[in-house]
C-alpha cells in the first residue's frame, strides 16, 4: 500500500473543508472554503452544488499544500458530509437542474403533512425506522420534481441523478459525466425516507407513495468500501467511504459499541448513542438510523436527537442582532453575569426537533425586564443548546433504558468553555472532548483508511482515542430542576406559532 | 510659531512630521464625508498634488487604515482604524488555537497551555491533558506568577511593560524561579533573542516548561502556548530543550497568530 496518510472531505453546511491525518489518527493539514448560504425566500436555505464542487477542487490540493505533501502521500480519501441536503443533477452535463436544497428548508412541509394524513404514513416509520418529516431528503425530491418544469418526464428516462452530497461528490470525483460512480452510502440513505433500514436497499413502496422514480437513485452501499478511484482533485486515490457527518463523528470518536454516545456541537447539534444490532423504536421523537455498514457484517444501529439550531444561535446573535464581532466573544460576554436573569431563548427558527418534532413552533426570548442585559442574552443563548441537549438526553435514556454515565463532545462550540460546563451541569454527567475535535472528518478517515488497509480494525482505531479535556458537573438538583421547569414553560410558548389559521 | 509654513489644513508647529499630519488629514477628511472619495477629490480638498495624495492613501490602505473600493477605486475609513483600540479576545485566541494546541499535545506527548498576561499573573485560558488517559483536570482560568513560569517570560518579554517589572513581588517557588529583577531581566532577553523561553522549576521542582509567543499586530504577545511536563521529558540533560520541541511550540504558536488576522 502506498501513501503515508489518508484524507478527509469535510463537506459543511457553511464549508468544504479537506484535513489529512497520519496513522496516529493526528491532523496534519486542513484547507478550507466556505459557500453562499442562499434563502430566497422565508423557511428556504439553498447551496449551489457547483460552487460546493468547485471548492472540493480547490480544497483538496490546498491541503496537500499545506503540508508539503504529494498525491502520492495519500493513500485514500474518505467523505463526511452535511446530511438530507438534496441536489438533482444531469448525468450528461453534470449540472445541477436546480439548486441544492439543504436540510434547514423547511419549503416540503405540505408534502409531509399529505403524508401525515395519508393511509401509510405508518409504513415510513416502520420500513426507515424514521416518520415523514420535511427533515429528510425525499420529500425535497418530491418537491423538486413537482416545481422544476419537466423534472418527473426526465426523471423516469434515466438522464438525471438524485444525490445527497457525499453521492453528488463522488460521481464528480470518480469523473462526472465521463464515467462517473453514482452511490451513496447506508448512512446518507437512512436519511431519505426511502430506504428499507433492514435491509439496506430502497424500497419500492415508498418509492411508488411519492412517485419517485428509481431511475434517478444512487446504489446503497457499505460505508467502509472502495467506491472508485478519483479521476480529479486526487488522481488516482480511490475514495474508500462516505458518512453522513453525524455517524461519520459517533465513528471517529470510536463509538463503535452498544450504549457509547456522542454529541456533535455545530450549526445544529446530533446526539447519536449506538445501539448494536438492534433499532430502538422510540416514542420520544429520537430517530432510528444506521451507525455504519462494514462489507459482511450486519448495520449497526444508533438512536439520535437532532437540536437543528445550536451554534446557528450565536451566529444569529453574532451577525442579525451584531451583539459580538466573532462567534468566541460570547463566552466574554456571557461571563460578565453569573445568570441568565431570568430570560430564555428557544431557537426554534425553523420548529423543533427532537423530542418536539413541530414544525410550526417559532423562536422566542421570554423573560425579558429591565434587568435583562446583552449579556444575560448571550449567557440565554449558551443555554438554550445546553437545555436542548438534556431534552435529547432525557428522551435517550428513556428509549434506550441505557443512561448515559458521560458524553463524548465534538465540534467548533466545544471551545466554549462555559456552554460545555453548562452542558456537564444540566446533564448532570461529566462531559469529556477528544484530543483530535474534528471527529466528523477523523471518521471519514477512518473509513477510508481501513478501506484500503492503511489501519487494520476497529480495535486498532479504538487505540488513537485520547482525552484533552473534561467538565465535571457543578450544578446543584434544586438549580437543576428549576432551570430545567423554566425551559419547558418557555419551549411551550414556541408552539404552533406558524400554524396556519 | 508658524516657523514651518502654511497649509490648507492648519498652521504647522515647528518640529512637526509633515507626511503624518497629512495621513492625518486625509483619515479626518474621509471620517467625515458619508460616501467613498474619489483620490482626485481627495487630492483637491486637501490641496495637495495627486500623486502626494495617491502615495499617502496607499499607504494607509497598506496599514488597514484605508479601504479601497475595487469596483470603483473610491477611498473610504478602513476596518483597521474600528480594530485599534480593542484587544483581542482570550476567547477567541483560544477557538483559533484549539486544532494547533490539540496538534502540539498530539505530537509531543505534553500537556498544552495557553495564557494571557492578568497583572502581574499569567491567566490560563485553555489547557490541552497530556495524551496518556491519565485523570487530570481542567486547569482554564488559574492564575500562576507570570516572574515564575515559562508563559509569564514570554508575555512579558513581548509586551511593552519594562516598567512593570519593578512592580513585581519575585516570591520563589522553587530552585527555579528567578527571584532578583537582573536574573529575571536576562531570562526575558534571551527569550527575545532566541524567540521562546523555557523555565526549569519556576512553579514546582521536577516540572519544566517551554513557551512560545501569540503576537499580534507589531509583535505585541496577546497570548502564550506552552508544553508542560516532567523535566527529562521537556529538557535534555544539558538544560537545553529535546531536539525540535522549540520549533514545535513556535511554530503552533504562529500558526495561532496567523488566524487571528480573520476576525470571524
Amino acid at each position: 500500500m502506498k501513501g503515508r496518510y489518508v484524507a478527509a472531505i469535510d463537506q459543511g453546511t457553511t464549508s468544504t473543508r479537506c484535513l489529512v491525518f497520519d496513522h496516529a489518527g493526528r491532523m496534519v493539514s486542513v484547507a478550507q472554503h466556505e459557500h453562499s448560504q442562499l434563502f430566497p425566500e422565508p423557511g428556504w436555505a439553498e447551496h449551489d452544488a457547483t460552487e460546493i464542487w468547485a471548492n472540493t477542487l480547490r480544497v483538496l490540493p490546498e491541503a496537500l499544500a499545506v503540508a508539503g505533501l504529494d498525491v502520492s502521500d495519500i493513500a485514500g480519501v474518505g467523505i463526511a458530509n452535511q446530511r438530507e441536503t438534496t441536489v438533482v443533477w444531469d448525468r450528461a452535463t453534470g449540472r445541477p437542474v436546480a439548486p441544492a436544497i439543504t436540510w434547514q428548508d423547511t419549503r416540503s412541509r405540505e408534502i409531509v403533512a399529505q403524508l401525515d394524513d395519508g393511509p401509510h404514513a405508518s409504513l415510513f416509520e416502520e420500513v426507515c425506522g424514521i416518520a415523514p418529516a420535511g427533515y429528510f431528503a425525499a420529500p425535497r425530491l418530491r418537491w423538486l420534481l413537482d416545481h422544476v418544469p419537466g423534472l418527473q418526464r426526465r426523471a423516469r428516462t434515466g438522464e438525471l441523478a438524485f444525490g445527497t452530497m457525499e453521492t453528488w461528490l463522488i460521481w464528480n470525483l470518480t469523473g462526472g459525466p465521463d464515467g462517473g460512480v453514482h452511490v451513496t452510502d447506508a448512512t446518507n440513505a437512512s436519511r431519505t425516507m426511502l430506504m428499507d433500514i433492514r435491509s439496506l436497499s430502497w424500497d419500492q413502496r415508498l418509492l411508488d407513495l411519492l412517485d419517485i422514480p428509481s431511475e434517478l437513485l444512487p446504489e446503497i452501499r457499505p460505508n467502509v468500501e472502495v467506491y472508485g478511484t478519483c479521476a480529479v482533485g486526487l488522481p488516482g486515490v480511490p475514495i474508500g467511504g462516505a458518512f453522513g457527518d453525524q455517524q461519520a463523528a459517533l465513528f471517529g470518536q470510536t463509538c463503535f459499541s452498544a450504549g457509547e454516545a456522542k454529541c456533535t456541537y455545530g450549526t445544529g447539534a446530533f446526539l447519536l448513542m449506538n445501539t448494536g444490532e438492534s433499532l430502538t423504536p422510540s416514542s420520544r421523537g429520537l430517530l432510528s438510523t444506521v451507525a455504519y455498514s462494514l462489507p459482511g457484517a450486519a448495520p449497526q444501529y444508533a438512536a439520535e436527537g437532532s437540536i437543528a439550531v445550536a451554534g446557528a444561535l450565536v451566529q444569529w446573535f453574532r451577525d442579525a442582532l451584531e451583539m459580538i464581532s466573532s462567534a468566541p466573544e460570547i463566552e466574554t460576554l456571557a461571563r460578565r453575569v453569573e445568570d441568565n436573569g431570568g430570560c430564555y431563548i428557544v431557537p426554534a427558527f425553523a420548529g423543533l426537533f427532537t423530542p418536539h418534532w413541530q414544525p410550526d413552533a417559532r423562536g422566542v426570548m421570554v423573560g425579558l425586564t429591565s434587568y435583562v442585559t446583552r449579556a444575560h442574552l448571550a449567557r440565554a443563548v449558551l443555554e438554550a443548546t445546553a437545555w436542548q441537549s438534556c431534552e435529547v438526553v432525557e428522551a435517550m435514556n428513556a428509549d434506550t433504558g441505557t443512561a448515559l454515565t458521560t458524553v463524548r463532545v465534538d465540534g467548533g462550540m466545544t471551545s466554549n468553555h462555559l456552554l460545555m460546563q453548562m452542558v456537564a451541569d444540566v446533564l448532570a454527567v461529566p462531559v469529556e472532548r477528544p484530543l483530535v475535535s474534528e471527529s466528523v472528518s477523523l471518521g471519514a478517515a477512518y473509513a477510508a483508511g481501513l478501506a484500503v488497509g492503511y489501519w487494520p480494525d476497529l480495535e486498532g482505531l479504538r487505540a488513537n482515542w485520547r482525552r484533552a479535556a473534561v467538565w465535571e458537573p457543578g450544578m446543584s438538583d434544586a438549580t437543576r430542576r428549576r432551570g430545567r421547569a423554566e425551559w419547558a414553560r418557555a419551549v411551550e410558548s414556541t408552539l404552533r406559532w406558524a400554524e396556519q389559521p | 510659531m508658524a516657523r514651518g509654513g502654511r497649509s490648507t489644513y492648519g498652521q504647522r508647529v515647528p518640529g512637526t512630521i509633515q507626511s503624518i499630519e497629512r495621513a492625518a488629514a486625509v483619515l479626518h477628511l474621509l471620517g467625515a464625508v458619508p460616501d467613498p472619495v474619489p483620490l482626485g477629490e481627495l487630492a483637491r480638498m486637501l490641496d495637495l498634488p495627486k500623486t502626494t495624495a495617491h502615495g499617502i492613501v496607499r499607504t494607509l490602505c497598506d496599514v488597514g487604515f484605508v479601504d479601497q473600493d475595487p469596483d470603483t477605486g473610491r477611498y473610504s475609513l478602513g476596518s483597521g482604524l474600528a480594530t485599534l483600540g480593542q484587544h483581542v479576545d482570550p476567547h477567541l485566541i483560544r477557538s483559533r488555537a484549539t486544532n494547533w494546541a490539540d496538534g502540539l499535545a498530539a505530537r509531543t506527548g505534553l500537556e498544552v497551555q495557553l495564557a494571557v498576561l492578568r497583572g502581574p499573573s499569567v491567566e490560563l485560558i485553555a489547557h490541552v491533558f497530556r495524551p496518556d488517559g491519565s485523570p487530570q483536570r481542567l486547569r482554564v482560568g488559574e492564575l500562576q506568577p507570570a516572574h515564575a513560569t515559562a508563559l509569564g517570560h514570554v508575555l512579558l518579554a513581548w509586551s511593552p511593560v519594562a516598567t512593570r517589572l519593578h512592580d513585581l513581588v519575585l516570591t520563589s517557588y522553587a530552585p527555579g524561579t528567578p527571584t532578583t529583577a537582573t536574573t529575571l531581566a536576562r531570562a526575558l532577553q534571551r527569550a527575545r533573542r532566541q524567540g521562546w523561553a523555557s523555565l526549569d522549576a519556576g512553579v514546582l521542582p521536577g516540572t519544566a516548561a517551554l513557551a512560545a509567543p501569540i503576537c499580534h499586530r507589531v509583535g505585541v504577545g496577546v497570548g502564550a502556548m506552552a508544553v508542560v511536563g516532567p523535566r527529562d521529558q521537556v529538557l535534555q540533560a544539558s538544560g537545553e530543550p529535546h531536539e525540535g520541541l522549540a520549533e514545535q511550540v513556535v511554530a503552533a504558536a504562529q500558526a495561532t497568530a496567523s488566524t487571528l488576522q480573520d476576525r470571524l
